[in-house]
């Protein structure tokens, strides 16, 4: 072959998609990747990214206070005694000197693991996808909350899950209308695979589920032999209230898988998570990991590993709650400030988000549109749902932004809002509306109106008297 | 082939439809490569004459989508820079991007469009125009089409079913534009004809698989919609289509290429003229090098004539 054909060759391998090409990728897709579209919404959060928007979307820690000096003393170390380790494969289940490590992080918030319960994986975002490769068919129902984390909904998706969403208001989610949704489905011959649950600051939502309601779903789940997965990133980032109990805690071990990461309270960006589980589960687990990573990155392991080692991961941790809890109480003040009457948010205990609810003429995913010409932006509510509601609802996050960038930020959207409103209110020949507080809400409506009414103090007295 | 050229490619900036517009970029990009041209890349933003200065260009590829890149803002820089530019000009552009002067030229001209109206927010805010809706809804009929006047890729269209719904479809709308159409509801088959230098190219079909509108994510998702190109429709249709492609592409001031979208009532076989569009999505569910394809021209000669005809 000459030089000539082999470019020709090269070229025409090269050359981009026709029509006909198009078909032939279209035509070879599974199934399954019908429903993992590109969305409007993803390509006007891409936008969100501009140096000058003030972006409330995110979901980002602040790294940019971690330790510069720590890190580089740790890196010394491993450069002197752990190199080859550290850059070399690992076993799939992780490395011994890390669960250790996972022990005492859980230990901190009282619950018990031992080393073979563990499992290390790449983020928590990968026990969410191992569970779902180990336990769902095509059109198997598993449960999860309304709103839920919207990261999880693309899993579930993936693997083609009847998902089933159920109702949060400010203490959780609504365990009696999980119960009905139970018998709905008994009498359709069904049963979930699995409870989704994020019951400590919930992404999106901020609240958490009581500590009666934890008891409740722990028994449930023991009566009707389910599985949770309890996704619990924030639970350590709480900035006043008594910690509750963990479901694994309170359940044992037998029916609760634990998601944890080390994500929010030391690094995204090192990727590394761990799932606590039951043996059977564990196993099947450890399998689907081999298929997808073969290990997570033992260079993450062997730093965290050494990080704990130098014994200064609570106080890294106690300075990102400060941070923190200040930035959510600007937020609270802002939103107090800047948005109509007739809105209502949560107010989270810990966490990173505060979840925005706007009248329902408003629909959010438009709104971020004009949002984003004011130089703001927020995470639409539609995203958290997977069945269209949400629509008036957004995801506000604090941990991302210095306090005058929340002040800003809170006053832009506010603005938006209130234009919209008072746009909406011209068309329709209304004056300003009553407020969308209802003291008897329909079923759908989340029933925040007495989350910003009581005073904390009457909150953990309430929660006393009931736990 | 001819001469290399310098080519700087125009891509990304800060409209909603960024990201459709970093695609269609790195495409043409690629294949101004594989063609032996010189490529500088540009994600237009607030250094971009600074950088076109530093670069001079033979030629600037336009391929950003909406607003600042297909409503004549670009454009009337790379005038004032004196750099040859691909597609239309700026009048044409400016007509394009309002949908709203599109379709008033359009039916001075005779040719057919959706019965419309169109209100700004200043009319509803300080005009009561609100007082005016039932008598709109009543001449224009339901479903109601409400549409920002110049947004792209079928950001913020909503179709209102009943009055109740309007207030909020025109709220939503007015998130994308200080500007709305409102405009009579055709069932139709969703037609484009692209017109390359002045001559119209296969006609292209748009069938949606598994919803009822062609909105963001049947145009952007692969699999979402399957292309008929060229579309099967009768000669008669397919010709009538083109001729009035070819029309509004003049109409409206256009060159280079441009993509006229259409729709054909599945009653009773009528062609209706939707929008003209000055920069055509050129990703990989775009529409015009669907087309381009069908007539036999590759991306690759797609990308070369027009770079070509900009410098004519």
């Amino acid at each position: 072959m000459t030089i000539e054909e082999d470019d020709q060759r090269t070229s025409r391998r090269r050359r981009s998609s026709s029509s006909r090409d198009l078909e032939r990728y279209a035509g070879l897709f599974a199934e399954r990747t019908k429903v993992m579209t590109s969305s409007a919404m993803r390509d006007l959060m891409a936008i969100t990214e501009r140096p000058e928007v003030i972006s409330l979307a995110g979901g980002l820690p602040d790294t940019s206070t971690f330790p510069v000096e720590s890190f580089r003393e740790i890196m010394e170390d491993i450069a002197q005694e752990s190199l080859a380790r550290a850059l070399q494969y690992g076993p799939t289940e992780g490395h011994a000197a890390i669960y250790e490590c996972i022990a005492t992080v859980m230990a901190q918030e009282g619950t018990r693991v031992d080393a073979d319960d563990l499992i290390v994986t790449t983020g928590g975002q990968q026990v969410i996808d191992l569970v779902c490769k180990t336990f769902i068919d095509p059109g198997d129902v598993i449960v999860a909350e309304a709103p839920t984390y919207p990261g999880a909904i693309s899993s579930f998706n993936a693997y083609q899950a009847d998902v089933v969403q159920i109702e949060v208001d400010a203490d959780g989610m609504r365990i009696d209308l999980f119960e009905e949704a139970l018998e709905r489905l008994d009498r359709e011959g069904r049963r979930p695979k699995f409870v989704y649950t994020i019951p400590t600051f919930q992404n999106p939502a901020g609240v958490t589920m009581s500590l009666p309601r934890r008891k409740r779903l722990v028994e449930v789940a023991r009566e009707r032999e389910l599985l949770l997965l309890e996704d619990n990133p924030y639970g350590l980032l709480r900035y006043e209230g008594d910690p509750l109990p963990t479901l694994r805690s309170l359940e044992g071990g037998d029916f609760v898988i634990s998601l944890g990461t080390f994500s929010k309270i030391l690094s995204p960006g090192i990727r590394l998570g761990w799932a606590a589980a039951p043996r059977p589960v564990l196993q099947k687990l450890n399998m689907g990991k081999q298929g997808a990573d073969l290990c997570s990155s033992s260079l993450s392991q062997v730093f965290v590993a050494a990080y704990f080692a130098h014994g200064s991961w609570t106080e890294y941790l106690d300075a990102l709650k400060e941070l923190y809890r200040r930035r959510r109480d600007t937020m609270l003040d802002a939103l107090a400030e800047h948005l109509p009457p007739e809105a209502r948010w949560t107010r989270p205990e810990g966490g990173l988000f505060i979840w925005a609810t706007l009248p329902e003429e408003l629909d959010t995913t438009d709104l971020l549109a004009r949002a984003l010409s004011h130089n703001v932006a927020f995470v639409p509510g539609r995203g958290a749902y997977l069945d269209g509601r949400g629509a008036a609802s957004m995801r506000l996050n604090f941990s991302g932004s210095s306090d005058d960038d929340i002040r800003e930020g809170v006053r832009r959207i506010g603005e938006v809002v209130r234009e919209q409103l008072d746009l909406y209110r011209t068309l329709t020949g209304h004056r300003p509306a009553a407020p969308a507080a209802d003291p008897a809400p329909p079923a759908e409506d989340p029933d925040l109106a007495d989350v910003l009414e009581l005073p904390r103090r009457e909150r953990s007295a309430r929660r006393r008297e009931q736990g | 082939m001819s001469e290399r050229l310098r080519v700087a490619v125009l891509k990304g900036g800060r409209s909603l439809e960024r990201q459709v517009s970093l695609a269609s970029g790195a495409r043409v990009e690629d294949a101004l490569e594989r063609l032996g041209h010189e490529i500088v890349g540009i994600d237009v933003g607030h250094d971009l004459v600074e950088r076109l200065t530093a670069a001079k260009p033979d030629v600037a590829f336009v391929a950003l989508h909406g607003r600042d890149g297909e409503d004549g803002t670009v454009q009337e820089l790379l005038e004032v820079l004196g750099i040859p530019y691909t597609g239309s000009g700026v009048s044409a552009c400016i007509r394009c991007a309002d949908k709203v002067l599109s379709k008033h030229a359009m039916r001075d001209e005779g040719i057919a469009t959706p019965e419309f109206l169109s209100f700004n927010e200043t009319a509803f805010k300080e005009l009561g125009a609100a007082d005016a809706l039932p008598a709109i809804e009543e001449h224009l009929g339901f479903p109601l089409v409400v549409k920002p006047a110049d947004q792209g890729s079928s950001l913020g269209i909503k179709f209102a079913p009943d009055a109740a719904a309007v207030p909020s479809a025109l709220v939503a709308a007015f998130s994308y534009s200080s500007k709305v159409l409102l405009e009579r509801y055709v069932d139709g088959r969703d037609l484009a004809v692209s017109i390359l230098g002045d001559e119209p190219l296969p006609v292209v079909e748009a069938v949606l698989l598994d919803r009822e509108v062609y909105d963001f994510e049947a145009r952007y998702t692969i699999g979402q919609t399957r292309f008929e190109c060229p579309a099967e429709v009768s000669d008669e249709t397919t010709r009538t289509a083109q001729e009035l492609a070819v029309a509004v592409h003049r109409l409206l001031g256009c060159s280079g290429f441009s993509r006229v979208d259409l729709l054909c009532d599945r009653a009773t076989g009528e062609l209706v003229v939707l929008e003209a569009n000055a920069v055509p999505g050129l990703t990989e569910t775009s529409l015009l090098p669907q087309a381009a394809d069908a007539a036999g021209i590759g991306f690759d000669a797609l990308v070369e004539r027009v770079v070509r005809l900009a410098l004519e």
